[in-house]
């Protein structure tokens, strides 16, 4: 699974998809030479592809991998091993500053955290004419505050001349997560890697921002990684889904077919997690009061099988692969894949 | 302005309390008259955005707010006795006994020099109970019932993961069973499965001792199924406050309207939402007429020049003049959102 399948090379090449991942690994080393020496699997062996002007949601519980995986595609960290391809290239291979450069301003990051990402002691103009200055040194200066202007309206920060003046401090959370994503747009990305982007904001103004995202994918044609913990604004705005659990991709396919018709177990964990007030709540939800692993020193086996309640005895030797179950919907689980229903949560 | 009357089973009534901070810019009416009581065993939600006033509505109950901020009026009656007026002696043998709080940011809230089995020990000993079997079998005992094996009581916070550090929180906020446990969003640093797990495990925690809760938090599909009774607020004040089937079923006012349309759905057709537009108002700035009526769909004339009272409504409590019975005819937003929605 970790290379191209034979005979549908040609294929790509003509079809390459705006990123592609061939089985991305990080490890982390842990501890010291002194104690033991033991390795963390952060992300094992992942393998998707994000298209253009598409949302793909990356969704998963804490320590699931998602934030290192947002990591390694903006390059802030180097995998241990596996390859990203960016338009078809390797990004392993971008070495000259100025290839450098033109990656992060391709694929640039927007944090979780709105409040620490944003330097407190510059105006907000400050950020995005950096951004400008490094990454569009074509354009004159009053160009440059033009866009910055004009990305400002884009992400409806008006009026974009006043709000430029101000400082961090003088912006709800809402609107500084708005500034994040207006510099990410001034570099003119493709591809916007959006680490939980909401999760620090209040319920009534999350919305406002999510229906930004979709903007931006319709009207500035830009694709977005967009990770979650969240599956109901994942729905709200993605094409695609991807679920994470302990470093692996459990679940991947179009998002509707998955939320409707969820193979692995812990998808259906996430799903019945999630809280709706329109829906009733079963008297006998099944509780679960697991955590999700520290991947230290994996064994062979499926990673979710402590928690799963129809882990069968194949869960505990053999690591189930990531395969296809129905059209573009592909599942890591054994019981999945036997063609057996799943219904382990909800 | 009270939502009902207290009575013999009233654990904690509120009456017209108020908070100013005492800034440079102005005063800031944090909690401005808002009142209500609380039954043995209720569970009480209180909603609303950042800023509302409902973090500060806590400290003013648990009275541990400190300057700029200062409660300007009202009373806090928990057991019959004023928290207000209490020494400061006489409100450290109540707290943790009596009333205990659990914070929001577990990892701020914890020692981090410090084992959890320490800080237990610290509150158990601030109350008098100084013997160690005693101590360290009530301290077991309290860790188990959250679900945290025992053997953490050696841990320090940082080495439990957050749902962990949450529920010790908890722990420790039940060590001396109190009749009112008072939480400020105790899972908003948590993931989905983590604040579900946790959720369910107060409740049954409730059932199982018999406490009171007040249970603060911006997510209002979060509480849907846990809370007796839901209290939106807004700009300070009691938007809304009723039973939470009765409120997520027909939410009155335009704001709790609002909450409810704000998160998409898991389930059933996707639909456009749009949130609730504008932002929560400056509260130094004290503008004439309701504070919602900026940012209100339903906003008419006099919205602008009076302030609306709580006015009742099938057995709740609304601060709007949809509802007082004299402007147009009340409607509940349930009724008509289904139109506006396509």
């Amino acid at each position: 699974m970790t290379t191209a399948q034979p005979g549908s090379a040609d294929l790509e090449l003509t079809t390459e998809p705006l990123l592609r991942t061939e089985g991305l690994t990080k490890h982390f080393q842990i501890g010291n030479t002194l104690t033991r020496r033991r390795t963390l699997h952060a992300v094992d062996d992942v393998c998707f592809t994000i298209g253009e002007r598409q949302i793909v949601a990356l969704a998963g519980e804490s320590g699931s991998g998602k934030s290192t995986i947002a990591r390694l595609l903006a390059k802030i960290y180097r995998p241990t091993s596996g390859e990203i391809f960016f338009e078809g290239k390797r990004i392993s291979s971008l070495r000259s500053r100025h290839d450098r450069l033109r990656y992060s301003g391709l694929a640039p990051m927007v944090f979780q955290d709105p409040f620490a990402s944003l330097n407190p002691v510059f105006r907000v103009s400050h950020g995005v004419l950096r951004g400008l200055k490094l990454h569009r040194p074509d354009l004159d200066s009053k160009q440059q505050y033009e866009e910055a202007r004009r990305v400002f309206d884009v992400v409806g920060l008006t009026p974009s001349a006043d709000v430029l003046d101000r400082y961090p401090h003088e912006l709800s959370g809402g609107q500084r997560q708005r500034v994040g994503f207006a510099q990410a747009l001034a570099m003119r990305p493709k591809l916007i890697l959006a680490d939980e982007p909401v999760s620090m904001l209040d319920v009534s103004i999350r919305i406002g921002l999510l229906n930004l995202m979709m903007t931006l994918r319709d009207s500035e044609d830009v694709s977005i990684l967009f990770i979650t913990h969240d599956l109901a604004s994942a729905r709200y705005i993605a094409d695609r889904l991807i679920v994470m659990y302990a470093g692996q991709i459990a679940e991947t396919g179009p998002i509707d077919e998955v939320m409707t018709n969820p193979k692995h177990p812990y998808t259906q964990l996430l799903l019945s997690a999630a809280p709706d007030p329109r829906a009733p709540l079963g008297v006998d939800a099944e509780t679960d009061r697991g955590e999700p692993p520290k991947v230290i020193n994996p064994t062979p086996g499926c990673r979710f099988r402590w928690r799963c309640p129809i882990a069968i005895d194949v869960c505990h030797s053999i690591t189930p692969p990531l395969e296809p179950i129905a059209d573009g919907h592909e599942a890591a689980c054994h019981v999945a894949q036997s063609g057996a229903e799943v219904k382990a949560f909800g | 302005m009270a939502d009902r009357a207290p009575t013999a089973g009233t654990i904690l009534d509120v009456r017209d309390l108020s908070v100013e901070y005492l800034l440079e810019g102005g005063i800031v009416l944090a909690v401005d008259n808002v009142s209500f009581s609380l039954e043995h065993r209720e569970f009480l939600a209180i909603v609303g955005e950042s800023g509302c006033g409902k973090s500060t509505l806590l400290f003013a109950i648990a009275h541990l707010l400190s300057p700029p901020a200062e409660i300007v009026g009202g009373s806090v009656t928990f057991k019959g006795r004023n928290l207000i007026r209490l020494t400061d002696e006489a409100l450290n043998a109540i707290r943790w006994k009596d009333l205990s709080v659990v914070m929001q940011s577990a990892m701020n809230a914890l020692n981090p020099v410090k084992s959890i089995g320490a800080q237990f020990k610290d509150a158990m000993r601030a109350h008098g109970v100084t013997s160690r079997q005693e101590i360290a079998s009530r301290s077991a005992e309290v860790l188990k019932m959250v679900g945290i094996d025992p053997v953490h009581l050696q841990s320090y916070p940082h080495q439990l993961s957050g749902g962990m550090r949450q529920r010790s929180m908890i722990a420790m906020a039940l060590l001396f069973t109190p009749e009112l446990v008072i939480m400020d969003e105790p899972t908003s640093a948590l993931d989905v499965v983590a604040q579900r797990s946790l959720m369910v495990q107060i409740k049954e925690l409730q059932e199982q001792f018999g406490f009171a809760v007040i249970f603060v938090t911006h997510d209002m599909s979060l509480v849907s199924h846990f809370s007796d009774r839901l209290m939106v607020m807004y700009a300070g004040q009691v938007a809304e406050v009723g039973s939470t089937r009765n409120l997520f079923d027909s939410p009155a006012h335009p704001y709790t309207a609002g909450l409810m349309e704000a998160f998409p759905s898991i389930r059933g057709p996707r639909q456009a939402l749009s949130g609730i537009p504008g932002s929560p108002p400056n509260l130094t700035r004290r503008a004439e007429g309701c504070w919602f009526a900026p940012r209100c769909q339903k906003v008419f004339e006099r919205c602008h020049a009076e302030r609306p009272d709580l006015y009742p409504v099938d057995g709740r409590q609304v601060r709007c003049f949809l509802f007082d019975g004299t402007s147009a005819p009340p409607r509940v937003a349930g009724e008509d959102e289904g139109g506006e929605l396509t």
